[in-house]
């Protein structure tokens, strides 16, 4: 393949628009992934999108914005997942499934009964990310700044309170309200990024460049840093191999980052942590009754 | 409730309840720690130590009763190392500084830097900085979350369960730094299942099982009757060196002094 072939989609506007919306999605699916994968919601993201698909539904009928509508529906799904986390003795992988799927559910039904709102429910499902407009655009390069800030600025909160809840609940830090934060950094950031990698595919976009970074550092800031270059680099090869391929952005964007993690995987080998310990991660947590 | 800097206790406990669930976990509870204090809370398996050290943190209300913390108290926790999670991708320096949450900027000044580095070089792990926490031995392990909680310059240090897991040479080493801390005038309260590994070498016990037992020096508390009212099982305490020995009813050695029940 000559170098005219590889650049010839730069010429077209819509998949300059297309990368530039793949590139920016995959950096920020990468930052959040860092945290949904170390606070063990690897699903928050597949959940996520699927109560956003609800959300969809809802905002249709009752004729406020999609994004508005589905966004706060995909919020209050978020805060839901967390605050029964907290409240109940159910792990937050059986809250993301009954809440999300239960949303999902019921988009599904919503729309039977009363048909599908404007947009076409197939894009939301598996991602069209060459169908971008310009405000699309803007939407996700403007949560991605958002996101950006929050977790700029509420750094070491945010790792306080996703390392240790508990102690950094203590210390006074207050871990409900970051939580919270975190939700809603994680619903903008799928709503803004469904368009292009669809529902049925985020969550991979989501945990495969944390994974990936994890493999390769045992540094928080470093993972943060690779997550998202791993995620941006992704979003960048997968939208071109979707081009010169004929696949779906989707697919693509996801293959690449399985092939990241396979060469990281066999990359570190030999970088595995000395001194194994023999305790699992969920040991008996502090709110223990007694002890 | 606040109390006043007037040199009273840190924290007063007063006939405290705390339930989970409606299960009381502890029951009319009265505890003050003092300046300088160094007590350990003993008792068996959900007697409710834990609680009680959450209950001093302010991690949990009581239900009834009531806790007054001196204005400005700052406070340090050290988890136990076995509800840590190792698997978290954080190097010693992340680790003590992300309890430093009021900072602006995500990366550490160079004060910061400066601070953790005399941190690490007093609690003897100097040079670990961007080490993985668990490319640690068990000691150097209690020390960075120690280093942790000791960043914010606490008056009252909480440990929980310091040495459950790890060998006697640690734990000896660890004991030897609290005491160590204690010294220079850090208040400290810790949990412990050890009885002789660490309680009897502590100022101060509290025997707790839902209730206060008994609270005092080991010498007046590690009693057959307190053990027994603690841990709901016979014990017997021998005397050894000046120190209490607690041993269990069954494995009783013969050719050592022994306490009659009656004795105490």
């Amino acid at each position: 393949m000559t170098w005219s072939e590889l650049t010839r989609p730069f010429e077209f506007e819509f998949f300059r628009n297309g990368l530039l919306v793949a590139t920016v999605a995959g950096a920020l699916c990468g930052l959040i992934g860092v945290y949904v994968v170390l606070r063990g919601m690897s699903y928050i993201g597949h959940g996520l999108s699927h109560a956003i698909f609800g959300g969809f539904a809802a905002s249709g009928l009752v004729g406020v914005s999609f994004f508005l509508g589905a966004g706060l529906w995909g919020l209050a799904s978020a805060l839901m997942v967390t605050a029964v986390t907290r409240r109940r003795a159910i792990g937050s992988d059986a809250a993301i499934g009954v809440i999300t799927t239960a949303s999902f559910a019921l988009g599904l039904a919503l729309i039977q009964l009363y048909g599908s709102p404007g947009r076409n429910p197939d894009a939301a499902l598996f991602g069209n990310v060459l169908g971008v407009a310009a405000e699309d655009v803007w939407i996700v390069v403007g949560v991605a700044a958002f996101a950006a800030t929050v977790i700029f600025f509420r750094y070491r909160a945010l790792l306080f309170a996703t390392f240790d809840p508990e102690v950094a609940d203590a210390a006074g830090l207050r871990t409900a309200r970051t939580d919270a934060l975190l939700m809603l950094v994680l619903a903008a950031s799928i709503l803004a990024t469904m368009n292009v990698m669809g529902v049925t595919l985020i969550a991979a976009a989501v945990v495969v460049p944390a994974a990936t970074a994890r493999m390769l550092t045992h540094s928080f800031t470093r993972m943060l840093v690779l997550a998202t270059l791993v995620g941006a680099f992704c979003g960048f090869v997968g939208m071109n191999l979707s081009y010169h391929l004929d696949i779906a952005s989707g697919p693509t964007i996801v293959l690449t980052g399985a092939t990241l993690f396979a060469l990281a995987f066999m990359l570190s080998g030999t970088r595995r942590i000395r001194r194994p310990r023999r305790n699992p991660r969920d040991t008996a947590p502090l709110a223990t009754p007694g002890g | 409730m606040i109390a006043p800097n007037d040199g009273g206790p840190l924290v007063a406990v007063g006939r405290a309840t705390v339930a989970y669930d409606r299960t009381p976990v502890l029951v009319n509870v009265d505890l003050r720690v003092g300046a300088g204090d160094f007590s350990a809370i003993v008792g068996p398996s959900g007697s409710g130590k834990t609680t009680l050290l959450r209950l001093l943190l302010g991690a949990v209300s009581p239900l009834a009763g009531e806790v007054t913390r001196r204005r400005d108290l700052r406070v340090g926790y050290v988890p136990q190392v076995e509800t840590v999670n190792w698997q978290f991708p954080v190097t010693v320096r992340e680790c003590v500084l992300m309890s430093r949450t009021h900072r602006l900027w995500p990366w550490p000044s160079r004060a910061e830097r400066a601070e953790v580095r005399e941190l690490l070089d007093r609690l003897g792990i100097a040079g670990l900085e961007d080490r993985h926490i668990r490319a640690l031995s068990g000691g150097q392990q209690q020390r960075v979350f120690i280093a942790r909680a000791l960043l914010n310059e606490p008056q009252l240090l909480l440990m929980d369960e310091p040495t459950s897991g790890v060998d006697i040479r640690t734990r000896h080493d660890v004991l030897h730094l609290i005491s160590e801390l204690n010294r220079e005038g850090l208040a400290v309260v810790v949990t412990t299942h050890d009885l002789n590994g660490i309680a009897a070498h502590l100022p101060n016990l509290v025997c707790l099982n839902t209730e206060v037992i008994a609270a005092g020096a080991p010498a007046d508390v590690l009693t057959p009757e307190v053990l027994e009212r603690t841990y709901g099982a016979p014990m017997e305490v021998l005397e050894h060196a000046g120190m209490r020995v607690v041993v269990d009813a069954f494995s009783m050695a013969d050719n050592v002094t022994r306490l009659r029940r009656t004795s105490a």
